[in-house]
């Protein structure tokens, strides 16, 4: 009988490094020194897990999650929607897949931004889900414009919804940025560059997705993520000792 | 050519930049979506052990405090047990080991309050002495940091914590131990987090 055991060591060469300075901000928050590498054991294999008990009907829709009762959020309708998957190809089920993004002209409602676009009275900027039993998440919300950011004096971030996801292991915890085919900013945006793999940037590229798009009410995105995958094992598993 | 390997590449890491409070903790911000949020209470009311606080900061290279750092908190229970299936025993009810803290934005302060977990299961065998599991992300953070809290109380589990054990120069271990203060109500354990340079927390490659 196999049994699940470690996971697969982590790829760094597909992750950004800790010191990228052409995003400034990295500079003084990056370790100097290397990290330690650690063999998994219960700490790490284990995560905490989270049921509809956790999250309420209509927390995924930014569109109205926000907005004054038969109100919806101002912008580019869009349906965002893929799986959770693991580095096998299996389905990481009924985990938690959070969003947080500005408004459609590129405008957080967060007291430390203070750019000239708009407040949409009607978008807060956050919603959650849990994965079904094929990985699957889906939001409804708009799609986010693109703004200035104090880096260089002339930086833009491209159009993004930042994501968080837990898979079923601490090992697992992950948080990252979903671009937009076609947006001519992913290339010169300095934190998207630094991830130093062009195909580790294109699986964060969401793909219009006519088949799920909805006429007349919304044009959809796909978005699949991968989460680490875990070794399994012919021998007794070990991990958590006798 | 040979056949490719089907595995899967995982999702790069991107920073959670300066506005993860929107997501993860957005009351925080003012926005009222939620009916609850998620990661405000560790423990549940019916967890058995110390309760303690947990403070500290975060600091960049420049010995500057982190104000828009957040950290997630992973930890067993008093008895050494993870509110997990695959972890062997029970846990209290209510209990999830699992939490989300915040620096204060003015100060850059974060504190929790927990129960002191007990000692878990290592490798082959081993015993891992009482510790707290940190994740630690933010602006400038490009890929989240991890480490772990350890209890300058449990000198002899820590002397034969595995983990512990593989830090190398041995003076980096205490970069992972927190100091116990017992002068107020409740037991504090004051751990600052060091990003950078002089005194640099060890952060692990899970
Ligand atoms: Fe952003």
């Amino acid at each position: 009988m196999k049994t699940p055991a470690e996971f697969y060591m982590r790829d760094r060469s597909i992750h950004p490094p800790a010191y990228a300075p052409a995003y400034k901000t990295s500079v003084a928050r990056s370790p100097n020194q290397a990290l330690i590498s650690l063999e998994n054991t219960v700490s790490e294999i284990t995560g905490p897990r989270f049921g509809h008990g956790d999250i309420a009907e209509g927390d995924n829709d930014l569109l109205t999650n926000y907005a004054a009762a038969g109100e919806s959020a101002i912008g580019e309708r869009i349906i965002l929607h893929g799986r959770v998957l693991d580095e096998n190809a299996k389905p990481v089920r009924n985990t938690l897949v959070e969003v947080w993004q500005a408004n459609a002209g590129g405008r957080y409602r967060h007291k430390k931004d203070t750019y000239l676009a708009p407040m949409d009275p009607n978008f807060g900027g956050c919603g959650r889900t849990l994965t079904d039993d094929e990985g699957y998440y889906f939001f409804r919300t708009v799609k986010p414009g693109a703004y200035p950011w104090p880096n260089q004096v002339n930086n833009w971030r491209p159009a993004h919804v930042h994501f968080s996801v837990f898979g079923t292991a601490f090992a697992q915890r992950l948080i990252t940025q979903c671009y937009f085919e076609g947006d001519p900013l992913i290339p010169i945006c300095p934190i998207v560059q630094t991830i130093p793999d062009p195909a580790a940037i294109d699986r964060l590229t969401a793909r219009l997705d006519m088949n799920a798009t909805i006429p007349f009410d919304a044009i959809a995105y796909r978005f699949d993520i991968v989460l680490r995958g875990r070794r399994s094992t012919l021998f007794e598993n070990r991990l958590e000792g006798n | 050519m040979a056949n490719p390997l089907d595995y899967l590449k995982e999702t790069a890491s991107q920073t959670a930049g300066p506005y993860v409070h929107i997501g993860l903790v957005p009351s925080d911000t003012g926005i009222e979506i939620y009916d609850h949020e998620l990661g405000r209470d560790i423990t549940g009311p019916n967890a058995t052990g110390e309760r303690i606080r947990v403070e500290g900061r975060v600091l960049d290279g420049n010995g500057a405090a982190l104000k828009d750092v957040l950290i997630e908190v992973w930890q067993a229970n008093a008895e050494g047990v993870y509110a997990h299936p695959e972890n062997s025993g029970t846990v209290e009810d209510g209990f999830r080991g699992w939490g989300r803290v915040i620096a204060d934005f003015d100060s850059g302060e974060w504190s929790f309050e927990t129960v002191k977990p007990g000692g878990v299961p290592g490798r082959s065998g081993s015993r891992q002495a009482p510790h707290i599991n940190l994740w630690i992300v933010a602006r400038g953070i490009n890929i989240g940091l991890n480490t772990r809290l350890y209890f300058d109380d449990e000198g002899t589990a820590n002397a034969a914590d595995p983990v512990l054990g593989r830090v190398d120069p041995p003076h980096r271990r205490d970069t992972l131990i927190a100091t116990r203060d017992d002068s107020g109500a409740m037991p504090v354990y004051r751990f600052d987090i060091r990003l950078q340079g002089d005194g640099e927390t060890v952060f692990f490659d899970i």
